[in-house]
């Protein structure tokens, strides 16, 4: 078997030939099964989705694909060559781009892009054309001598993008290719591949955001290393047809709205969506349920389109219930001000580089507020200097009051910190975990020992207590980072990325928590990079080159991006519309300026 | 297929026959070659790379040609006098006249002992009251106290022994004044004539610095791929490991022989060491050397594929083995045996034997060939291993 055959298939084969067939194809590392064995085909001329939660075991199956993983079980077969038997040939045949930006920081886009067409067997100084082509369809063309290591996360993968496409891949294996990057050049990914596949490519991209699977044409639906679902995104979501509904008219109650529906047994799912309420009823079940709820709650019930990842939940059995344990244990949080936290052209420059730009914002008692932005905006130095760790260069904060340039002390006794991936301590047992959060947060006997049990109580730890939190399942690793941050019963909340590489349903338990103790008067601040989250926060502020663009609740920043092309804009759709806008507001003034 | 129509797309690049043949190659010059360039361009783009390849065997260099010194000279000891006569009076002349003492003269001796308390002086002799009385006694007793500071032990040895011998020349010079001694005895010493340790240290130095620079930078500089990831990227490219290998090596390779010369230019023009051997035989053995200097970073890195562990990995059994072990600063022969056998897994032992042969004796191939030969074998092993431990993917 030789790179020969593989070439000569591919005059002939048509849109049918399968790219890639994948046969009960299994692994496991250790303990721990990463694929369980299953079968699916991909084909050419068309973007297959591997769609799933961080674990589902999509990296494992990017890397047997191509040749860098050996399976355990079953075979793959890529463009007709056996990925372990004929492992030369199939670097020849396909393309991959890491999860991982995997080329050279140190050098620069042409450099990278020289090396890699040497090392696909490409003279590099004969090709220019093919150079100039790849450059221009990855709008690349005028940063050719910068540094790879200073571009930006979206340019990054469109460099990744260009060095995989260098000597014509039949198959182009993306992993996880939108991730770090901003809703405007995930925009860009998105075009460059269509017009690959157009072209007859196959193209194969990894992702754990479900509304991304929505865009391919075929989707391999993947968890805890099971095949779920395989077969067109369409297919799933109709599955759920006319069990989509969305209650409106509830804004100020929508999380009470909210619990109270999750706690109904016919429904299934259910999400915040700005001011409204969006539910899944449950397989078969009726709507008389739903209808009372809306009908005391004084709202409106309307069906809705239904979502991909509406559908996974339904094939998962469902999300977990409303009510929230943590939160009833709760008591109600009364402080003096209604501002619990507050900033006042709050500035940080690191040398000549400014990451914070004179932002201003107040975020009341109770309120769920959201940091969004895309990479490098700035808005983890400015959650950074509000929880004290940070000191700003100019403009003030205050956490409850305290001035966080000389309270910080204090300031941070008033507030929980959940950093991103739970930064739990691996090397001391969950027990260990819960107790050392206590004490660093000054709680001693009786009431250290009763808060501690009251975690254990409420998160159903107690069977995990002597084991390490890096062996726990995840959602009880974020239960525990949960537990350990609330451990002060503090009256504002900093969470950092909570969800990211979270499966959609513990995600869905998270907000239930969130939700939760909102109602109770605890306050929120939350960055995210999931669109759909934002949805769950009260007000939402945008964050682009250091500076705040926009401030409002989700209802309202969809509302400004409305028109006839979008008429029922996404918080992603709203996202771009104003970092573009802001763009174009930043060229016009450079426009003035060159024009005085 | 529209590819030839859609001019902006990536879509314009033909896909030759000859490409495909090309790039299934399992050996590929002009991928090497890309690699290779690659690489030189990262080696000089890290300000690190030049940190260690040249600055530092500078720093190293100077260390070792004038902070340390095995040379022991003007130790500061303590005369004390407590006789007045004038052979008393002559042999304290006597101390006080040799160029590897520093004397202080006092009266009474518990001027000195503070002072060697506080370690200002090394130690003092004693020349007691009865010194008269003593020299004149047929019965063998000593003439005089030494009194060392133990904490420094090479020292104390060489206060008591120098005392002893100053002691014994003085007298002999007693006796001399009657009949000559009848044999007396010149020592010469070969190849170091005046005993300058300088001129073995500097030698062996430029071992220490191939080391850091075959086996330290290497296992950074690759583990560093593992740990960026960059080195999944590469293997899912028709690349193969040898190419990956050799190409990661040889810019480093270039890079130790060119820290070499620097450190020989060195050694000769402004340390004064001479060069007996031809410098043909210098670069040659160095060359030899990197095998297994180059081996054995490579293997590090291709376990550890973490750079801060392959930093220490290669700082214990790299580094530190060389310059204890490797006759550079101890010598082999004082260590005990078991110790002495270890050193025989040393490559850096059988460098330094031949970087003082070619240095300070000059091209004597009875030497070089069977140090040559060790080297090789060991180098041979760990590139074995090392080509073993990395296969095209990335199972452990």
């Amino acid at each position: 078997m030789s790179a020969h055959t593989a070439s000569d298939t591919t005059g002939e084969r048509g849109k049918d030939t399968p790219a890639v067939v994948i046969d009960s194809v299994a692994k496991h590392f250790a303990e721990v099964h990463a694929l369980r064995g299953f079968s699916a085909e991909i084909r050419y001329g068309r973007l297959t989705g591997l769609v799933g939660p961080d674990g589902a075991g999509k990296t494992t199956l990017m890397r047997i694909m191509t040749g860098l993983l050996v399976p355990n079980g079953g075979s793959v077969t890529l463009a007709g060559l056996d990925v372990v038997k004929d492992n030369d040939a199939i670097h020849i045949v396909s393309g991959y781009m890491p999860q991982r930006f995997g080329l050279y920081e140190d050098l620069s886009v042409m450099e990278n892009m020289r090396l890699y067409a040497q090392l696909r067997g490409m003279n590099a100084d004969q090709h220019t054309d093919i150079f100039e082509s790849l450059l221009e369809f990855t709008r690349l063309g005028p940063f050719t001598k910068r540094l790879a290591g200073k571009l930006s996360g979206g340019m990054k993968q469109k460099l990744g993008l260009a060095c995989a496409l260098m000597a014509r891949p039949e198959v182009l294996l993306l992993d996880e290719p939108g991730v770090g990057v901003d809703p405007v050049s995930r925009q860009d990914l998105w075009r460059m591949v269509q017009e690959l596949t157009d072209e007859g490519m196959a193209v194969v991209w990894s992702t754990a955001y479900l509304d991304e699977a929505e865009r391919c044409e075929s989707v391999l639906l993947l968890n805890e290393g099971k095949l779920e679902f395989d077969g067109p995104p369409q297919e799933l979501t109709d599955r759920i047809k006319q069990r989509s509904f969305r209650l409106t008219g509830v804004s100020d109650e929508r999380r009470a709205v909210l619990s109270r529906a999750l706690d109904l047994g016919t429904v299934g799912d259910g999400v915040i969506q700005g001011d409204a309420v969006r539910v899944v009823l449950r397989d078969g079940a009726g709507r008389e349920e739903i209808d009372a709820l809306a009908d005391e709650a004084g709202a409106k019930l309307e069906p809705v389109q239904p979502r991909f990842e509406d559908a996974f939940i339904d094939l998962l059995g469902g999300g977990p219930g409303g009510t929230s344990a943590l939160a009833d244990r709760m008591d109600v949080v009364e402080l003096d001000s209604d501002i619990a936290v507050s900033c006042k052209n709050l500035t940080k420059r690191f040398g000549d580089f400014t990451a914070t730009d004179s932002v201003s914002f107040e975020v009341s008692r109770g309120e769920i507020f959201g940091l969004l932005g895309p990479n490098g905006a700035g808005k983890s130095t400015t959650f950074k200097m509000l929880c004290g760790l940070l000191k700003p260069t100019e403009g003030e904060a205050h956490v409850v009051g305290h001035d966080l340039r000389r309270a910080t002390g204090a300031a941070k006794s008033q507030l929980g910190y959940m950093a991103q991936k739970f930064s739990l301590y691996g090397l001391l047992t969950v027990r260990q975990n819960l107790e050392f959060s206590a004490g660093v947060y000054g709680l001693e006997g009786a009431v250290k020992r009763e808060r501690i049990d009251e975690m254990i109580e409420t998160f159903d730890l107690k069977q995990y207590l002597t084991t390490s939190p890096d062996s726990l399942p995840l959602g009880f690793k974020q239960r525990l980072a949960l537990a350990c941050s609330l451990m002060h019963r503090p009256p504002v909340l900093f969470l950092d990325e909570p969800t990211s590489g979270v499966d959609p349903i513990t995600r869905r338990e998270f907000w239930t928590h969130i939700n939760g103790l909102a109602r109770k008067g605890v306050t929120v601040m939350v960055t995210t990079h999931f669109m759909d989250e934002a949805e769950y926060c009260d007000r939402v502020a945008l964050m682009y080159r250091a500076k705040l663009i926009a401030l409002d609740t989700p209802d309202a920043l969809k509302h400004t991006s409305r028109s006839d092309k979008h008429p029922d804009p996404t918080m992603e759709d709203a996202f771009i519309h104003l970092v573009e806008s802001a763009d174009m507001e930043d060229e016009a003034r450079a426009d003035a300026r060159a024009a005085a | 297929m529209n590819s030839e129509t859609n001019k902006t797309s990536a879509g314009a690049v033909p896909r030759g026959q000859a490409n495909r043949e090309q790039a299934s190659h399992k050996f590929d010059g002009r991928r090497l070659l890309a690699l290779v360039h690659k690489e030189s361009l990262q080696a000089i783009r890290d300000p690190s790379t030049i940190l260690i390849a040249f600055v530092l065997p500078v720093v190293l260099l100077f260390l070792f040609a004038y902070a340390v010194s095995l040379d022991v000279r003007e130790v500061r000891i303590g005369v004390v006098l407590e006789s007045d006569t004038a052979s008393a009076q002559s042999l304290a002349a006597a101390f006080a006249g040799t160029r590897y003492l520093k004397v202080t003269p006092v009266r009474d001796r518990r001027e000195v002992t503070d002072l060697v308390v506080s370690g200002k002086l090394r130690g003092f002799v004693v020349i007691p009251q009865d010194f008269e009385r003593r020299l004149a006694s047929f019965v063998a007793q000593p003439l005089v106290q030494v009194i060392t500071d133990g904490s420094q032990p090479n020292t104390a040895n060489f206060v008591a022994n120098y005392a002893q011998g100053v002691v014994q020349t003085w007298g002999a010079g007693r006796r001399a004044s009657a009949p000559p001694a009848p044999i007396r005895l010149e020592p010469r010493y070969w190849f170091n004539a005046e005993l300058e340790s300088r001129r073995a240290l500097v030698p062996g130095a430029i071992a220490i610095v191939m080391t850091i620079i075959g086996t330290m930078l290497t296992a950074l500089v690759v583990a560093r791929e593992w740990e960026r990831g960059t080195m999944e990227a590469i293997m899912s490219t028709p690349a193969s490991v040898a190419e990956i290998l050799i190409g990661k090596l040889l810019p480093y390779f270039i890079l130790g022989m060119l820290a070499t010369l620097a450190s020989a230019a060195l050694a000769i023009f402004v340390f004064d060491v001479p060069l007996r051997g031809s410098l043909l035989s210098l670069l040659t053995l160095s060359a030899v050397f990197l095998i297994p200097a180059l081996g054995q970073g490579l293997l590090i890195s291709a376990v550890t594929k973490n750079q801060f562990l392959a930093s220490q990995v290669a700082l214990f059994s790299g580094f530190l083995p060389s310059f204890l072990l490797s006759g550079f600063l101890f010598e082999i022969d004082a260590m005990p045996t078991a110790i002495q056998a270890i050193t025989y897994l040393i490559p850096a032992r059988y460098f330094v034997a031949s970087l003082q042969t070619v240095f300070l004796a000059g091209d004597v191939w009875a030497v070089f060939l069977p140090n040559v030969a060790a080297m090789m074998a060991i180098g041979g092993f760990f590139f074995v291993i090392a080509k073993h431990k990395t296969r095209k993917n990335l199972e452990f």
